[in-house]
């Protein structure tokens, strides 16, 4: 984070920033980073809190190694998004938002991706995935699977 | 005689269809038979529903290939470059000869998605080719004083294209007005609407478009610095962006005296979003800008005034900025001659939902909402009855059938209860349940209310209830009076733009589709047969042959039966998951 710290102190507006640098370091945001946030840039804990809480994009908790973000905005839901959330938290054994036991995936519902054309969408890291069913959405997650466990 | 090109469109959406797969075989076809042409990227041309595309540009002519795959590409290069003999039943668009797609293309006019899908976004030498930094040379060359440039604008009629439709010119203005030794423009690419995705793409597809327009803005009003505010959702647009600000800086189209503008020095930076709709506001964005909770404040001052730094700040949306260099270049007069008495020029508008052709067209204002879904979006998918479409997401409302006459332009739409809004459409068909529908749009704005005013944080939540239950059956007599009650104090008592119009959704599915509603409420019946505790699954005794495969999925034992004897639903077990449904390949379960 040493780096991070050093590119943002004392700039205006960094606060964002900072928080965004620390989240892709972690996964997340610990707690003992917004402390160390605290420490050298003189930003309020409570302000940095009030701010993390605010936006979707920032966690408080460690994820898996992969996200999956189901798009579910409309075009997406009128496609039935809600069957590929469906079969992915029967998958998984997981809800909305959790990860799984062994730690890879965590399954999260996100408002618009912007593939509207390619309705119902999820996203894996960078990969976007079109056109899916419950099932056809299930036998990516299992092919991530045999890969990582090669 | 020019080389023969080979262009693989690689936007999100051809990505997410596999076009870098393509991308990547008809490279290594190139390089083992060494094949004689030019392999090139460019991004969405907007014809999304047949990624991925290749387009091949021969001596003669141009022909555009969709729904390809590994396969196909090896079959279409073969005969198109190595027998000059194109594949003409994978065509789908070129000017030589029709096709079944020729009507996506011929009603459009392009002058925001003017070089999308015909340049790499990557090249700023590709941008200029096709005109591009012009406008922006012409300013320089001529002198262009500020007042002339605001003029232009003010004069081509030119709304902003983010939603409010403000008239562009107008607020650069006001922009204008205040002095300041600081001030700044700021791009507001936080596309945040559902079914929205028209600046995503012109991001994608031509960035230097919007940095020239946003560079014009910025002379024009005399901003010191520029902020892209865009979502972190798209990287593949903020890293284009990051491309295109490198370049343009190394061109000197941004930096310290601009194209030997002595008193022009103005640069850059992309600030990503962190998530929050909210931020469409422009107070809302600012504070975000300033790394503060994206909570919008009260107007006055308005950001013309008191912006970011509590300096004169003028936003814009990405559509917008795309369209000024067009106007400087080719004239207010010229842009003026397309669209309505009141609302100027072109729209681009995102297709999605029960739609055959899903994607991004760009139409002069005043064509028929009818002719944008029916002759370019080429009707409903598998013919269904088209009953409704959705314009300008949580902020608009749904568009009967029986109105899909209305116009597109800004007061027309307005006249509906919907909003022009960016530009999204999404379609629906007699599949898609109303009230399930504006249950989705109170869900999103319930939770991305910012909580600062009570109505909007706690109206909406209450209207959620609501609808809620409405759709498990539990509706009362009486309900739609108290969403209507609530509707409108929310609307009158919210500060922000979020909590003004939440409640549209609402408000346009119960003016025009009071009986599903009332089917709801007193018939605990959803006719669309999409909301789930209103559902009842029954096995047809004739079609059942007693395969016993539905009895085995079930995941709560609610079906019996001996095998080769029809089966049959315990109703009190039935926990109405649809498994059955799926599962059964008789046809033999009734879903009523």
């Amino acid at each position: 984070m040493d780096d991070l710290i050093a590119k943002y102190k004392g700039k205006k507006g960094n606060m964002i920033p900072l928080l965004q640098g620390t989240q892709s370091i972690y996964g997340y945001i610990p707690r003992e980073a917004f402390e160390k946030l605290a420490a050298e840039t003189g930003l309020e804990l409570s302000d940095m809190y009030g701010v993390a809480t605010f936006y979707a994009q920032f966690r408080l908790n460690p994820v898996g190694k992969h996200i999956i973000k189901v798009c579910h905005g409309t075009a997406c839901h009128v496609q039935n998004a809600k069957a590929v959330t469906d079969s992915l938290k029967e998958a998984l054994k997981v809800s909305d938002g959790e990860t799984t036991e062994d730690g890879l995936f965590t399954l999260e519902s996100v408002a618009c991706l912007g593939c509207c054309s390619l309705a119902p969408v999820m996203m894996i890291g960078e990969e976007t995935y079109g056109k899916l069913t419950g099932t056809e959405a299930v036998k990516i997650i299992k092919n991530i699977k045999i890969r990582e466990s090669n | 005689m020019e080389k023969t090109k080979v262009i693989v469109g690689l936007g999100s959406c051809g990505i997410a269809a596999g076009a870098a797969k393509v991308y990547n075989k008809i490279k290594a076809l190139q390089e083992a038979e060494n094949l004689d042409f030019e392999l090139k990227k460019t991004s969405c041309i907007g014809m999304c529903y047949r990624e991925p595309l290749v387009e091949i540009l021969d001596e003669s002519g141009s022909y555009l290939y969709g729904d390809l795959d590994e396969e196909k590409i090896i079959e279409v290069i073969d005969k198109h470059i190595g027998q000059h003999s194109p594949v003409k039943e994978y065509v789908v668009h070129t000017d030589l000869y029709e096709t079944v797609d020729t009507t996506f293309t011929k009603d459009q006019v392009k002058i925001a998605l003017r070089n999308c899908g015909y340049i790499d976004p990557e090249s700023i030498e590709e941008y200029e080719a096709r005109d591009g930094y012009r406008a922006l040379k012409k300013i320089a060359g001529q002198r262009m004083s500020r007042l002339d440039v605001i003029q232009s604008v003010l004069s081509s009629g030119l709304r902003g294209r983010g939603g409010g439709g403000f008239p562009t010119g107008l607020k650069w203005k006001f922009a204008n007005n205040n002095k300041a030794n600081e001030k700044y423009i700021i791009c507001n690419a936080d596309e945040g609407d559902p079914g929205a995705f028209m600046d995503r793409s012109l991001l994608e597809g031509d960035p230097h478009a919007v940095l020239e327009g946003m560079i014009i803005g910025a002379y024009a009003i005399e901003a010191t610095g520029g902020v892209i505010y865009c979502r972190a959702e798209y990287p593949l647009a903020i890293k284009r962006l990051n491309i295109a600000i490198e370049q343009a800086r190394k061109k000197g189209y941004l930096g310290k005296g601009i194209l030997g503008m002595d008193d022009f020095d103005f640069d850059i930076y992309i600030k990503e979003g962190a998530g929050a709709f909210v931020c469409g506001e422009e107070t809302a964005l600012i504070a975000s800008v300033e790394g503060q909770r994206g909570m919008p404040r009260k107007r006055p001052p308005f950001p013309a005034a008191s912006g970011l730094w509590k300096k004169p700040t003028n936003i814009n949306n990405v559509e917008t900025f795309a369209n000024i260099p067009w106007i400087i270049l080719n004239g207010a007069e010229e842009y003026a001659k397309y669209g309505t008495e009141k609302s100027k020029g072109t729209k681009v508008f995102a297709l999605a939902g029960k739609i055959k052709r899903s994607g991004l067209v760009e139409v002069p204002m005043g064509m028929s909402i009818r002719d944008v879904i029916f002759k370019l979006g080429g009707g409903i998918k598998n013919d269904k009855k088209f009953k409704a479409v959705q314009m300008g997401g949580p902020s608009g409302g749904c568009i009967p059938e029986y109105l899909a006459d209305t116009i597109v332009d800004y007061d027309s739409v307005n006249a509906t209860g919907a909003i022009m809004g960016s530009g999204g459409m999404v379609v629906m068909d007699e599949t898609t349940c109303m009230v399930d529908v504006a249950k989705f749009f109170l869900e999103f704005t319930q939770k991305e209310s910012c909580g600062k005013c009570t109505f909007c944080r706690v109206g909406t939540k209450r209207m959620l209830e609501i609808l809620q239950r409405i759709t498990e059956g539990k509706g009362e007599e009486g309900d739609l009076d108290k969403l209507e009650e609530l509707s409108y104090q929310i609307k009158d008592n919210s500060l922000c733009g979020l909590g003004q119009t939440a409640p549209n959704p609402v408000l346009t599915t119960i003016r025009y589709f009071r009986d599903e509603y009332e089917a709801h409420i007193r018939d605990k019946k959803c006719p669309a047969l999409v909301c789930t505790a209103l559902l009842t699954y029954t096995v047809d005794p004739d079609k059942c042959t007693g395969c016993t495969v539905c009895a085995k999925n079930c995941p709560v034992d609610a079906i019996e039966g001996d095998r080769k004897q029809p089966h049959f639903i315990k109703q009190d077990v039935c926990i109405k998951c649809g498994m059955c449904y799926s599962k059964c390949k008789f046809d033999a379960i009734i879903l009523s």
